[in-house]
Formats: C-alpha cells, structure tokens, sequence
C-alpha cells in the first residue's frame, strides 16, 4: 500500500516537473528562421527521470524514518570501519606507511598537471583544517573566512612587489597578519551567535575583497599584482617541473604541520574550553573560562592558517587578484568542513581532496559542477548530517590517586 | 566572607534586586528561597559576575568583586552550579570535570580531586567515559556539583539543585550538600524553591520577594515563622 502512495507522489512530481520544465525543455525558437521547435521528446525524458529520482529519494527516506535504512547503515558502517582500521595498530601503521608512500612517489609518478591540482587539494585541506577550529571546534559559524586568506595573499604579493622579500620570511608574516585580522574581527562580534555572526562575518569578508578591488593606489584594484616570487630553495635554480614538485613537497610538509598543531589544539586545555564553549556559554563562565579571550583565540588561530595558506596560493600563482577570493571560495572551505564532518581532522582531508579533484576530473560536466555539488550537500545532510568521518573525541583515563 | 551591599540589577529598564543586602560567614550553609521571578538566580548570576550589577557592592574576604569578570571570581575562590545543571553534553563525565578545574594548573591536585569525587559519587566513576548528556537527570546534577567541586571553591552557589529530580533523589543531593560543607569547611550559599528542605539543612536562611529581601533569620525560626510557612511550606 505504501508503495502505491509513494509512486503516485512520483508521479505527481513528474506531472509538476514536466510542467515546469516545459518552456525551457520543449520549445525552442528559432529567432532567424522564425519558428517554433517542439521537442517532445524531452518531455518525456524529464518525466521519466524526475519519476525515478523522486521515488528512489522517497524511498531512502521512508527507510530512514523506520529506522532500517540500509543504505545509511551502509554509509556508517564503511565510516565506522575506517575509524576502526585506523583506531587499530595492526592496521594503523601499514596504511600510514601506504599513504606516506603514495604522497612521496605521488609528483614522480604523476605529470605536473597532476601534481599541480594535487597543490590545490592540499591548500584547501590547509584552509579547511583552519576553519575547523573556528567552526567545528568552537562553533562559531564563519562565512567569511576568505577574507584572511585574501590578507595572507596581498600580504606576500604587496611585499615581494614593493620590497622583493621573499616567501619564507612572509610565511610567518602573513600567518601573524591573518591572526591579526582575526582579532579584529573577533571583538565586534563576540556577542553574536548563529545566523547574526554569519551575517557580520559574511560581511566582513566582502569588506575586505571589495577593498581590495577599489582600493587601486594600494592592491591595483582589479588588475591584481603579477610576477611574484616562487619560493626559493636555498638559492638553486629549479626546472619547472622541479618548481611544481618543490611546491607539493611544501605544501605536504604545511599540511603535516597543520594536522599536527590542530590535532594537539584539539586535545589541550584551550581545544575543551572551545567545545565547551560551543555547547554552553553561562556554564564556561561559571566555570571560569574566559570568554572573550577563548574566542579571540579561536577566530585568531583560524585566520593564522588562512593567512598561511594565502601566502603559498600567491607563490603558487605568482599572480592574485580579488576575484581569486569571492564569497564562493568561503564556502567551498565551509562545505569542506560540513562535509567532511565538524571537528574531524580525517574527515576535512577527505572531503578537501574529493571536492577539489572531483571537478577536476569530471571537466565533462563542468557546467554542472554546482549542480551536482548541491544534490551532494542535501543527499549529505538528509543522510548523513554528522559528516564523513563523525568526529571520535578522545577519552581520557584519570586512575585513583593511592592515598 | 561574602557581603553583598545595596545591590541592584537590571535587564534592560527592568529592575531585578532592588538593592539586596547579605551577608554570609565562612562555613556556614545559607539559603535563599522565594517564589518564581523573586531575583533568586539573579542574585547568584551578580554574585558569580555573569550578570552584572548596576548599583552596590559586593566583598568576597574583603576584595570588592562586582566590577569584576567572571573568571576573575572564579579564581578568588566562588565557583557556581548554575541552574538547570548545564552541563557540557557531548564532553564525558571525565572531561566535563577537567573544564571545572580550568583555571588550575595543579595536576597532582587535580587527580586527588577527582579521586575525592569519585568517592563522593560512585555513579559518576562508573560513567567517567559517558557523555555527559547521556546521564540522567540525578546524574546530571550530581556532575554539576563535582564540577563546580573541581574548582576547589571556598563558597560554593547552588542555583536549585532539586529542580525536577525524584524526592529520592533531591534526599540523596541535599546529604551531600550537607557533608561537602562539614568535611571540606566549603561555604555554601544555596537558592532553592523547595524550601522546606532547603532550611532544613541550612544555618540561616534569607526570604526573598521581587527582588527585595523581606526577612532574614536563622533557619529553626524560619521554619516556624507563620508567614513562611504559609507561603513557602505549605502549611
């Protein structure tokens, strides 16, 4: 009984999608001939399609709702089973090895175009890894975080043009000025909580690209600033590909870096007090933990990563310009982070690399892209709204003082 | 130890204590009951700095306190179990204690504590690795005192600790309210609604009515005060 329901709804769907579409998917004018094309033939391929779709998706969710749904299981078991195979010895090393192998062989085995897409993935795990203090760990939801990664940027790029310093004495530069800007922003904003503080920080991210596109004597607007730097090596001339192949290299040891600090946030004093923060402001007060300096912290340590990680995308391009740090970039870095899982380290890494290689490598389906990325968020949240990898927090044995 | 003088405050243009005055000597158990909306929590909230007051004074061993941050309090020894419990639900049992000795750095100490605490309640031991949001309500409560506990507090505030707990249990939380005072000499302020209770176990107890403090006396003569029985007994 309830599968004849479900198909009727299908088929109302279809009915009200074939209306809908009719006017983009059936007509079609022909402006120099002057005449009217009637496809209906592709009347039918949306009613078909959009019959299937919906009751395949009425389906996984009546599933859900009873509780047994397999495929959901199924998606939890296989995460579940990664965290297990990482949470044991036996298997831990091996695969770290294995992937530890794979990383170091990766731009030998592969040609620069590769190597070089490989570069992005990893500067969006750098930046999704940051985010992850601000929004997963301290739940301060930042929609613009793009603003500090655009400061690190213009950082090196105003530098190396006017002054000729070079990247690795601005690395920790555009690091300080990205924790800078992150104060900065913290303390209007840390009496806002949810949509509020979405909208500033939204806000503020738009401040700082719409001054750097107006402002022309000091960022030349628009135009950006061309021919920066590569990092240097001790001085050695590298080939081009030796470039691209430093560069990974680079960017693997800042990622290592970056899930070694995090990772060590997590579990200290200051990454508790950021949870429990997030969970309950009046019982962090009543136990002492201050809250404006614990959100500053927050807002600054994330920023310092985006501010990092602005610094290498210049050297990488070796040209930025505004455009390079639109409103969309903050949420790629946003649905790395809900994708991946809040406050999971593994899961930011996965949901980086498959969303940054996965428009590469479907260019067929470039026009798309967002489409595509759309259905991937809802299918997500409806599913699986706890992300990829579900945070496993660590546990902590106290053994009895003997006394 | 604790001398509140003259205290007011507001939300907003609405006046909450309307220049409360109190006093509280070290080991001593003193309540503070009154009906809903009488500026009980209030009063906890100004005291613990999470509110702050707009008129008056408040002395904690002498030190004026009521311009000062919450954490600031915190660290001069006045820890609070703020009410509802608020408890930190995805945080174990273990670490939820560990945010309660934020401010210590005393390791070695810290570790005695929690030893200290999980004699106190043998329950919370067995559920260290819990999340705190899966315990029960008793549980919750339970944990929101050792939590506080954690911060070694030489005046403890407890903000209702029997709010919608079993009578059996509200039993077991006022025996060891009772015996954190006697064995640690911990100075207790407590706000309860369940009034009868609350004198029973403390010293002297303060009557409170929008936002005003109507009577103030030792908790036998309270209990047998006709007003009060009338209007927070029940009798």
């Amino acid at each position: 009984m309830m599968t004849f329901t479900e198909i009727k709804k299908s088929f109302l769907t279809s009915l009200w999608f074939m209306f809908l579409t009719f006017p983009i998917m059936v007509i079609r004018v022909n402006t120099i001939e002057k005449q009217v094309i009637w496809r209906w033939e592709n009347m039918w391929y949306v009613g078909i399609g959009s019959f299937l779709l919906s009751f395949v998706w009425r389906y996984f969710l009546r599933r859900k709702e009873r509780g047994n749904n397999h495929a959901n299981e199924h998606i939890a078991n296989m995460s579940s089973s990664i965290q297990r195979i990482f949470s044991r010895r036996r298997y831990k090393i091996p695969a770290m090895v294995a992937a530890a192998m794979t990383v170091a062989v990766f731009p030998f085995v592969m040609n620069s175009y590769q190597t070089n897409i490989m570069i992005t993935a990893l500067m969006y795990v750098m930046l999704g890894l940051g985010l992850n203090i601000v929004v997963g760990l301290a739940g301060l939801l930042d929609l613009g975080y793009v603003a500090f990664y655009a400061v690190g940027a213009y950082t090196y790029g105003l530098l190396n043009h006017h002054f000729g310093i070079g990247f690795w004495t601005v690395l920790p530069l555009g690091g300080a000025l990205g924790a800078l800007f992150g104060v900065l922003l913290g303390f209007p904003v840390l009496r806002l909580r949810g949509d509020y503080l979405a909208i500033v920080t939204l806000g503020f991210g738009e401040i700082i690209r719409l001054i750097l596109e107006n402002w022309n004597e000091f960022s030349y607007g628009p135009s950006g600033i061309a021919h920066i730097s590569k990092p240097s090596l001790f001085g050695i001339k590298l080939s081009f590909s030796g470039e691209i192949t430093y560069m990974y290299f680079l960017m693997i040891g800042m990622v290592c870096f970056t899930i070694f600090v995090v990772n060590r946030l997590q579990n200290s004093r200051i990454g508790r007090a950021w949870i429990a923060l997030r969970e309950d402001e009046v019982a962090c007060q009543a136990m002492g933990i201050d809250k404006t300096r614990t959100k500053l912290t927050a807002f600054a340590l994330g920023a310092t990563w985006a501010g990092m990680a602005g610094v290498i995308f210049a050297a990488k391009t070796t040209f930025i310009n505004p455009a390079s740090f639109t409103f969309m970039e903050s949420a790629m870095i946003l649905s790395i982070v809900v994708l991946g899982g809040m406050g999971s380290i593994p899961g930011v890494i996965i949901a980086a690399l498959f969303l940054i290689l996965l428009p590469e490598y479907l260019r067929a389906f470039s026009d798309y892209r967002m489409l595509l990325f759309g259905a991937i968020m809802v299918i997500m949240m409806v599913f699986r709204p706890q992300g990829i990898i579900a945070t496993v927090r660590r546990n902590y044995n106290f053994k009895k003082a003997e006394n | 130890m604790l001398k509140v003088n003259g205290l007011s405050t507001y939300y907003g243009n609405i006046q909450a204590l309307k220049g409360i005055s109190m006093e509280v000597a070290e080991g001593e158990i003193i309540t503070l009951i009154g009906a809903n909306g009488a500026g009980k929590t209030t009063t906890l909230m100004s005291i613990s700095g999470i509110v702050s007051s707009r008129q008056g004074e408040i002395f904690f061993l002498d030190k004026p306190i009521h311009a000062m941050s919450p954490d600031k309090i915190v660290s001069l020894g006045i820890s609070q179990v703020p009410e509802g419990r608020r408890i930190f639900p995805y945080l174990t049992v273990a670490e939820n204690l560990d945010m309660g000795a934020y401010l210590r750095s005393d390791t070695e100490n810290i570790k005695k504590d929690m030893a200290y605490i999980w004699d106190l309640f043998p329950i919370l031991s067995q559920r260290r690795h819990q999340a705190g949001g899966t315990l029960s309500g008793g549980e919750q409560q339970m944990l929101a005192i050792s939590r506080a506990l954690m911060a070694r507090p030489r005046l403890l505030l407890l903000d209702e600790p029997s709010l919608g707990l079993a009578p059996l249990v509200v039993k077991q939380i006022f025996e060891i309210i009772k015996k954190i005072n006697t064995e640690n000499n911990t100075t207790i302020f407590l706000v309860e609604q369940n009034a009868n209770m609350a004198l029973k176990i403390a010293h002297r107890g303060y009557v409170m009515e929008n936002g005003v403090i109507t009577m103030s006396d030792s908790s036998r003569n309270l209990l047998c005060n006709e007003a009060v029985k009338k209007a927070y007994l029940g009798l």
